[in-house]
């Protein structure tokens, strides 16, 4: 898809003769987030729809306990500390960002007034700047009002390098200025198509300056507030044990009408996944559980207890096998899978090609993963699917077999394809998880069908996916042919996301492997075109170069795609929540209820 | 028992704990895995926050310096403060200390009210019906991991029947008797499973112990004298027998401190034991070292204790 293609299914839209969805749909095809999609829509002038809300009922608290259960508590209530899901989740009930993200990728006002749009002017035209109205008449739990000077102050805080807030990344490069007590405007150095990225979602949660505002920088740990959050929320803070309990009571002066709808709320945390499920879907004990990284069998079964469901929500999460272009088997200077070298075999764009035609992603899905976990083609996704509809990934051994007999890779005595004294024996690496040692076994019996032997390997998942410099088995070193784990797009911009293709991004021992490129593929069209579309003004111009980068990623097998998992929830049968794959699962907390 | 040896038993316990501290800070030090692993991993947090994180949290000085530092914060009271939670080490213990000594201590409690008089009544009869099904019984019990019986419970009582939780909590929201009765329910399946298990080899202990004792020459004596089988047991044989028992329980009790793991897992007691292996697992090393080094002390404390106790029960063992 090029840019002229993409102006037109834009103007299409604007003209009435194509539905947003199925805009956006189109977009998620060709790697687009939903998110960016409807930005793109903003930005084209184009207004953001307001999904009706599902909200019913009609007067605030009178619900009762919410009882819900993360299989990992929270340890931290400042979202500008949260490491992880658990803690954003934990810390939602508390404060709230400007606007939020639901499943269709539209933002939803929260403490703003309404989402910034090119009409009426709050969307600058050269994309260097956004205009947010707050809502008047919000106050924190202890009283104060909240005002422009807060979201000013969130942004002071979190820049702040010696905070040390996760959410650093965010905000460093904005300014942030308060022009009216109750108007705040965002400006970028250079024009920013995605521009809801500060004070939205889960890194946009705004924290109260008189609370805070002693204990930026260096002094951040020794707020008292960190663990007695004082937020806007529809809960106001009772109690926390970190990784036991985080609890709450109903904000009677929240600033959405008849929210919330229960009294009080407790969030559980510690156990397993499946214990979580069966207090949910079997014994009803609890109304709601994150994240059930339980096998579908397993949640079938459970469901048939009748007294809740399975919440299945589409996400940026991949499974993925990814490609080493280096060869590890060789040691440079110190370090293996050095960028001096070249793989002997993999580097051959037939091997390749073969054994993306190994991976049975059907038999995973069906036999693995089941409803959390969808066969795919696409990597951010396939260009293919946009244009034919039909999925293109084909598993067939006696294709790959032919196509590597044709690169001429033949079989030896001990049936090992080879070619120049080179074999086709790979390593393969995951990490220790029931359905990635089944996925490895699938894996393994097609390449040797085809005359590729696998040894498969398993790490500790603690050892493999940790920054130890020390370990040669982390993934970032990636000291084998091949390695298998899910990455996750923890924006809805896939610019940061596909700077994992850039050469200057390569992991070596110079950076700590913390370089994100782990393929080590190195590309200089694809480099080029990335820094272009870092800087480039126009946003459908910009959005094209995002798709073309895709299709070169795809198109060259540098990583194969398994499955694409979506985020996994268990909710009682009465609860009524939207989950969103973008946001926390907490995100419209303010709007839970149950159903009489 | 002298004041020199006392004094001599308590100095001892000084380098044996620096040297535990010592060892478990090298091990921890050692050990694979970053706090700030989950930090790098994320693409979306730039690389200077863990860099600023682990400068800030003094995780880039060596080890010997971390150590010292370390031992020095002990002394003064200060146990430091988890990197996960930022909250200090010895809030987050006292946080979950009552909910431990509540459960692990009543199934200790448990464990020896079961194990005391059916010890000692299997072992007066040996080998007759009451001991052998006892004998099979405790067999079972202890060969038998708490994860397989906890789930078993489980099945059983609350997806079948419906009649107790499977998640324990530590707030309760309720008052009053209806409170009593709440907990009462939660802790049936932790606590049973536990003290059973406890239990079962505490029993094997009591019925060798009482054997041991029942042949001897003086309680034949006391049967002779006819002052009834009852007396006999309870005054001449169960006092001394229970020397070694008492011994076995005093050592067994920093364990209750310590919490169970995995019991604790399944149910989702918050005790001392899920905030350990949590800790591990995220490499929350100031709380993995409090705890550990707690337990130290514990254990030394009531191996000293212990033989104490020993040497007043029978008076025949003299330390000098």
């Amino acid at each position: 898809m090029n840019e002229r293609e993409l102006r037109g299914l834009i103007d299409k839209v604007k003209a009435g003769g194509m539905s947003r969805r199925t805009f956006v749909r189109r977009m998620a095809a060709v790697g687009l987030t939903a998110p960016l999609a409807t930005q793109l829509l903003a930005f084209s002038g184009v207004a953001m729809a307001q999904p009706k809300s599902m909200y019913k009922p009609t007067k605030r608290g009178g619900g009762g306990l919410l009882k819900v259960l993360w299989w990992q508590g929270a340890t931290l209530l400042n979202p500008h500390f949260a490491v992880g899901t658990k803690d954003q989740d934990g810390s939602r009930f508390f404060y709230e960002p400007l606007a939020s993200w639901d499943a269709d990728g539209n933002l939803k006002p929260v403490l703003a007034v309404s989402i910034p749009g090119r009409e009426d002017g709050t969307l600058a035209p050269d994309g260097k700047s956004v205009t947010w109205k707050l809502k008047q008449g919000v106050t924190w739990h202890d009283g104060k009002p909240f005002t422009a000077d807060d979201v000013v102050f969130t942004w002071e805080y979190a820049k702040n390098p010696a905070t040390a807030a996760t959410t650093n990344g965010t905000y460093k490069d904005v300014k942030v200025e308060k022009v009216d007590q109750y108007t705040v405007k965002v400006m970028f150095e250079k024009p920013t198509p995605f521009w809801a990225d500060a004070f939205v979602s889960t890194r946009g949660m705004i924290i109260p300056k008189h609370l805070f505002a002693d204990y930026s920088g260096d002094k951040s740990r020794d707020a008292p507030t960190n663990l007695k959050p004082i937020g806007t929320g529809p809960y106001k803070f009772k109690d926390f044990k970190p990784g036991d309990m985080v609890s709450g009571d109903i904000n009677m002066n929240y600033h959405m009408d008849n929210r919330p709808y229960f009294d009080s709320f407790e969030m559980k945390g510690g156990g397993d996944a499946v214990s979580a499920a069966r207090a949910v879907l079997q014994t009803g004990e609890f109304d709601f559980a994150w994240n059930m990284q339980v096998e579908d069998e397993i949640l079938l079964r459970l469901e048939k207890g009748g007294k809740g469901r399975v919440s299945i929500s589409p996400g940026g999460n991949i499974e993925h096998i990814q490609l080493n272009t280096t060869d590890p088997s060789v040691e440079v200077d110190g370090e293996r899978s050095s960028l001096k070298t070249k793989h002997p075999t993999l580097s051959d764009p037939a091997v390749r090609e073969a054994l993306s035609m190994l991976v049975d992603k059907a038999s995973v899905e069906k036999f693995i993963y089941g409803r959390t976990g969808n066969a795919t083609a696409n990597f951010v996704n396939n260009p293919e699917k946009f244009r034919s509809k039909t999925t293109k990934y084909e598993f067939n051994v006696d294709k790959a077999a032919d196509l590597l007999e044709k690169a001429g890779w033949k079989k030896g005595s001990d049936g090992i394809r080879e070619k120049g004294g080179k074999k086709l024996k790979f390593v393969f690496q995951t990490s220790i998880n029931q359905p990635r040692q089944k996925t490895q076994a699938i894996v393994k019996q097609a390449c040797q069908k085809a005359g590729i032997d696998i040894e498969v390997k398993a790490v500790t998942a603690s050892v493999f996916f940790s920054s130890d410099v020390a370990n040669p088995d982390t993934y970032t070193k990636f000291y084998c042919d091949l390695q298998m784990y899910t990455t996750t797009m923890t924006q809805p911009d896939p610019e940061v996301f596909m700077l994992q293709f850039r050469s200057d991004e390569a992991a070596t021992k110079e950076n700590k492997w913390q370089g994100r490129n782990i393929t080590r593929w190195r590309n200089q069209e694809y480099d080029d075109i990335h820094k272009a579309a870092t800087v480039e003004i126009d946003p459908v111009k910009r959005a094209a170069m995002l798709i073309k980068l895709n299709e070169m990623v795809v198109n060259d097998f540098v990583v194969i795609a398994v499955v694409a998992r979506p985020a996994v929830q268990a909710l009682s049968n009465k609860l009524v929540a939207q989950m969103s794959g973008w946001d926390n699962n907490t995100w419209d907390i303010q709007d839970w209820y149950k159903e009489a | 028992m002298s004041r020199q040896y006392l004094i001599r038993r308590l100095l001892i316990m000084i380098p044996s704990l620096l040297g535990i501290s010592l060892i478990l800070f090298s091990v921890l030090a050692l050990a694979p895995g970053d706090p700030f692993g989950e930090l790098a991993s994320n693409p979306a947090i730039p690389p200077e926050v863990a860099a600023a994180l682990r400068a800030k949290f003094g995780l880039d000085d060596p080890v010997w310096t971390r150590y010292l530092h370390w031992i020095n914060a002990m002394f003064h009271g200060d146990w430091g403060f988890s990197f996960n939670s930022r909250m200090d080490v010895d809030t987050l213990i006292m946080q979950r200390l009552p909910t431990t000594l509540i459960v692990i201590g009543a199934a200790q409690f448990l464990a020896i009210v079961v194990a005391l008089p059916v010890g000692v009544l299997a072992a007066t009869k040996p080998y007759s019906v009451f001991d052998q099904v006892a004998n099979t019984l405790a067999f079972m019990g202890f060969s038998l991991p708490t994860f397989f019986t906890g789930l078993l419970l489980i099945l059983l009582f609350s997806v079948k029947l419906e009649w107790l939780p499977i998640v324990y909590r530590a707030d309760l929201n309720a008052t009053g008797a209806q409170w009593y009765w709440e907990q009462f329910k939660q802790m049936i399946m932790p606590v049973t499973v536990l003290g059973l298990f406890q239990g079962a080899s505490l029993v094997r202990y009591v019925r060798s112990a009482v054997l041991d004792v029942i042949k001897l020459d003086y309680v034949t004596t006391a049967r002779s004298k006819g002052i009834g089988e009852r007396a006999v047991i309870m005054k001449h044989v169960v006092r001394t027998a229970l020397i070694p028992v008492v011994t076995l329980v005093a050592l067994q009790l920093p364990i209750v401190f310590g919490g169970a793991i995995v019991t604790e897992q399944i149910f989702r007691v918050p005790g001392i034991g899920s905030l350990l292996i949590a800790s591990m697992l995220s490499n929350d090393t100031p709380v993995v070292m409090a705890v550990t080094f707690v337990i130290s002390i514990l254990v030394v404390l009531f191996n000293f204790i212990a033989d104490i106790l020993y040497g007043w029960l029978d008076p025949r063992i003299a330390y000098r």
